[in-house]
C-alpha cells in the first residue's frame, strides 16, 4: 500500500464518522495564537488538491462562530491570550479544541518567557493534541478523526444531561 | 576601494569617529553620539548606502553604556557599521526616521526593548509592547530575566484617525477569516476607496532575541529556523553563517552547494504558494489550484530529499547534517516536470484578462517609497531596486554560480507576480549549475572553541534580505539580532494600498508576502 493509498483510506474513514455524527462538515477555524507559521503552510497544504481536506467533509470557516472545531498553533503569546480566549467564547458548544504543533502542545522550543505562556492548555481546555514542528498533513487528518471520536462522546454526554 | 572610503568618511567627520576595527567586510566605525545622525546621513543621502538593520546591545558590564549599531550596506560586498555609546544615566538618542524613514521601527524596537529614547521620532508610541505592558520593563537589557512575567496594566493604544463627511473604519484582525497569521489592520474608508491604513504587529512576538541568550549555539539553529516557518533555510543559513564567521571557519565546498540547493528549493516552493495566493485572491481557483498542486510537489520533493517538507534540520554550523548526493537525479527530474508546468501555469494567468485586470496597476509601490523604506526581495525588485544579496554580498555558493536578477518598474501586483515568476526559472537554472557542478568531500567542518566576537550573516530568503548580527562570548550568544525581510517590508503596504479598493487588500497584501512572526518575533 502506498502513502497515498493510506491517505485515501484515512480519509473516507473520517468522511464517513463526520457524516455520521453532523450530517455535515465539520467546521474548524484556525487560530493562530503565535505560531512561526510553519503549521499554516501544512493547514494550508491540506486544501491543495494533492489532499483537498473538503472531500472528506472538513471544512474550514471565517468566524468562530460558525465553528465546531477551535484549530490552534503555536504558543500562546502574552499579545495573543484575550484574542485566543475571545475567539474561545465566540464558539458555540459542544466545541472542539485541537492544539497543532510542538509549539500548541507544550510551548515548543519557545517554552515559557516574558512573551510567551507556552501550551494552548493552560489557557483553554484542549481535547486533543497533534504533536509535530510541523505535523504532516496525514497527521493533522489523523488528529481530526481522533477528534471527532471525542466530539461524539461530548455531544452523548450532553444529551444525558438533558 | 573599502579603503579609500572608510578614508573618505573619517576626513569629513575627522573629529568625531573615536575608534575604527575592521573584521572581514565589516567595518565598525565608534563614533560620537551627536554625530551620528549626521554620519548616517552621509552614508545613506551622499553615498547611496542603504540602511539595512539598526539594533542595540547592554553592554553596561563592560563599560555602563548601550549601544547602538546603524548597518550600512555598501558596495564591493562591504558593510559598514557606525556605533554609538549611550549612557544609563542618560538614555537618549537623535532619530535619524525624518532622515531615513526606514529607521523608523527599528527606533521604537530600541526603545520598547532596551528603554532608550529616540528623541524626536516623528510616531513615539510603543510597537512591540502592548498598552497592557508596564512601564520600566527593557526586555533585552541584561538584567531583565527572561522568565519575568510583567504584570498587566490599563492602558490605551491611540489609532490615526480620519475623519471627514463618510469616512468609516474598518478594524481587521488578529484573528482572519483565512489561514493566516495574526495581525491588526485599520482601514479609513468613504466608500470603497481606501483613505488610510493602519497595521498593527506584533501579536506574535515570542521573545525571540531573547531566548537566543539563552539557548547553545547548537540549539539556537534550531530557534532560527522557527523564526519564520517558510523561511527556516535561509533563516538557519544566515545564523550559521554569522556563527561560522565569527569561529574563522570556511565549511566545505560540498556543504556550500547543499545549502544553495535547500535556499533554491525553498525559493521555488514559497514563490509557487505566493502565486496560488494571488490566483485565490483574484478568484481564478483554477489557476491557484494549479500553483498549489506544484508546491506540494516540492514540498513532496523536500521530504524525498532531506526527510523534511519545510527543509528544516538540515543546517549546522560547519555545514549541514546531511548528504544530498545521492538524491541528484531525483532532484534534476522533478525540477525538469517542475518547470514545464510552470511554464503552462503561468501562460495561462497571463492570457486570462480577468487576472490582468485585478492585478495590474494594484497596489502600486513607487520607487521613491520603495527605496525610502528599504523595501527588500521580490517586492524591492518589482518597484526598480536592483538589489540582491546573493549578488551584493555572495555566500555559500553563489559566487561560483550564473543567475539573472530581474527586475522590473511598475511596483505593482503584477511586477511582483512576474518578478516571482522569473525568480522560480531562475532558481530552478541554479539548482541544476549545482547539482552538475556538486563538489565531493565533507559535509561539515566541526565548529569548536569559538573564539569572542561578532559578525553578520546574511541571505536573500524568498522574501528578500536576511540578516543576523551574532555576538558570541565565552562560547555563548551574547546577543543575536535578527532581521527579517518583512521587518522592511510591511510599512511599505500602508502606502501601496492607498486609493485602492478595500476588496483588493488582500491581493496586495498576499503579493508583498510578508510573515507575520518574522515581523513580531
Amino acid at each position: 500500500m502506498t502513502i497515498e493509498d493510506e491517505r485515501e483510506i484515512m480519509g473516507q474513514r473520517l468522511h464517513e464518522k463526520i457524516k455520521n455524527i453532523f450530517g455535515r462538515s465539520l467546521s474548524i477555524r484556525e487560530v493562530d495564537a503565535g505560531s512561526c507559521n510553519a503549521c499554516e503552510v501544512e493547514i494550508t497544504a491540506l486544501s491543495n488538491p494533492i489532499y483537498d481536506m473538503e472531500r472528506f467533509g472538513i471544512h474550514i470557516v471565517a468566524s468562530p462562530r460558525h465553528a465546531d472545531m477551535l484549530l490552534v498553533t503555536g504558543p500562546v503569546t502574552r499579545n495573543m491570550e484575550l484574542a485566543l480566549l475571545k475567539t474561545y467564547n465566540a464558539t458555540p458548544e459542544p466545541k472542539l479544541v485541537a492544539a497543532m504543533g510542538s509549539c500548541a502542545c507544550n510551548g515548543g522550543i519557545f517554552g515559557e518567557t516574558y512573551a510567551s505562556g507556552g501550551g494552548v492548555d493552560r489557557f483553554i481546555p484542549v481535547d486533543l493534541y497533534i504533536p509535530g514542528c510541523p505535523p504532516r498533513p496525514q497527521a493533522v487528518i489523523f488528529g481530526l478523526m481522533v477528534a471527532v471520536d471525542k466530539l461524539e462522546q461530548k455531544i452523548r454526554k450532553l444529551e444525558v444531561k438533558a | 576601494m573599502s579603503e579609500e572610503l572608510i578614508e573618505t568618511i573619517k576626513k569629513e567627520f575627522r573629529s568625531n569617529v573615536f575608534d575604527e576595527t575592521v573584521s572581514n567586510n565589516e567595518h565598525y566605525l565608534t563614533v560620537k553620539k551627536e554625530a551620528a545622525v549626521r554620519i548616517c546621513d552621509y552614508l545613506y543621502h551622499t553615498l547611496d548606502f542603504p540602511l539595512i538593520s539598526i539594533f542595540a546591545t547592554d553592554e553596561r558590564a563592560k563599560d555602563g553604556c548601550f549601544k547602538i549599531h546603524y548597518i550600512f550596506s555598501c558596495k564591493d560586498d562591504m558593510f559598514i557599521i557606525i556605533k554609538i555609546k549611550v549612557e544609563e544615566t542618560s538614555p537618549r538618542f537623535a532619530t535619524l526616521t525624518h532622515k531615513i524613514p526606514a529607521a523608523n521601527w527599528y527606533e521604537r524596537e530600541i526603545q520598547d526593548m532596551f528603554g532608550l529614547v529616540p528623541v524626536g521620532h516623528p510616531d513615539p508610541r510603543r510597537l512591540i509592547h502592548f498598552e497592557d505592558w508596564p512601564a520600566g520593563f527593557y526586555p533585552l537589557r541584561k538584567d531583565f530575566d527572561i522568565r519575568t512575567k510583567p504584570p498587566r496594566v490599563k492602558g490605551e493604544y491611540i489609532y490615526r484617525r480620519v475623519e471627514g463627511e463618510g469616512v468609516y473604519e474598518i478594524p481587521v484582525g488578529p484573528v482572519h477569516a483565512g489561514v493566516i497569521e495574526p495581525g491588526h489592520f485599520r482601514f479609513s474608508v468613504a466608500g470603497e476607496p481606501i483613505l488610510n491604513l493602519e497595521i498593527r504587529h506584533f501579536y506574535t512576538h515570542k521573545g525571540v532575541e531573547k531566548l537566543f541568550e539563552s539557548l547553545s549555539i547548537d540549539k539556537a539553529v534550531f530557534l532560527a529556523e522557527r523564526i519564520s516557518g517558510d523561511n527556516s533555510v535561509a533563516h538557519s543559513a544566515a545564523f550559521c553563517q554569522a556563527v561560522e564567521k565569527v569561529a574563522g571557519v570556511d565549511i566545505p565546498p560540498h556543504a556550500k552547494y547543499i545549502r544553495t540547493i535547500l535556499l533554491e528549493l525553498e525559493r521555488i516552493y514559497n514563490h509557487f504558494g505566493d502565486i496560488a495566493g494571488i490566483a485565490t485572491d483574484v478568484a481564478y481557483p483554477f489557476g491557484a489550484a494549479h500553483a498549489n498542486r506544484l508546491k506540494e510537489q516540492v514540498m513532496q520533493l523536500n521530504e524525498k530529499v532531506t526527510g523534511s517538507r519545510l527543509l528544516r534540520g538540515m543546517n549546522t554550523t560547519g555545514g549541514v547534517r546531511r548528504d544530498i548526493g545521492d538524491k541528484n537525479e531525483l532532484i534534476s527530474k522533478e525540477l525538469a516536470t517542475l518547470q514545464n508546468n510552470f511554464r503552462e501555469l503561468m501562460e495561462l494567468l497571463i492570457s486570462s484578462p480577468s487576472v490582468a485586470d485585478r492585478i495590474e496597476t494594484t497596489g502600486r509601490i513607487s520607487n521613491e517609497i520603495a527605496k525610502g523604506l528599504h523595501v527588500v526581495g521580490p517586492a524591492g525588485r518589482a518597484s526598480g531596486i536592483d538589489g540582491d544579496t546573493r549578488r551584493d554580498h555572495p555566500y555559500a555558493a553563489y559566487p561560483e554560480l550564473e543567475f539573472k536578477v530581474p527586475v522590473r518598474k511598475a511596483g505593482d501586483v503584477n511586477a511582483r507576480t512576474l518578478v516571482r515568476a522569473d525568480e522560480v526559472y531562475e532558481s530552478i537554472m541554479l539548482i541544476q549549475q549545482a547539482l552538475s557542478r556538486l563538489p565531493e568531500g565533507d559535509i561539515r567542518t566541526d565548529v569548536n572553541q569559538i573564539p569572542d566576537g561578532y559578525a553578520l550573516g546574511y541571505t536573500e530568503a524568498p522574501r528578500g534580505e536576511t540578516l543576523y548580527w551574532v555576538h558570541i562570548s565565552n562560547g555563548r550568544i551574547e546577543r543575536c539580532k535578527v532581521r527579517d525581510p518583512s521587518f522592511c517590508n510591511w510599512l511599505a503596504i500602508e502606502y501601496a494600498v492607498l486609493d485602492n479598493i478595500v476588496p483588493d487588500f488582500p491581493i496586495i497584501n498576499k503579493s508583498l508576502s510578508l510573515s507575520y512572526s518574522g515581523n513580531d518575533m
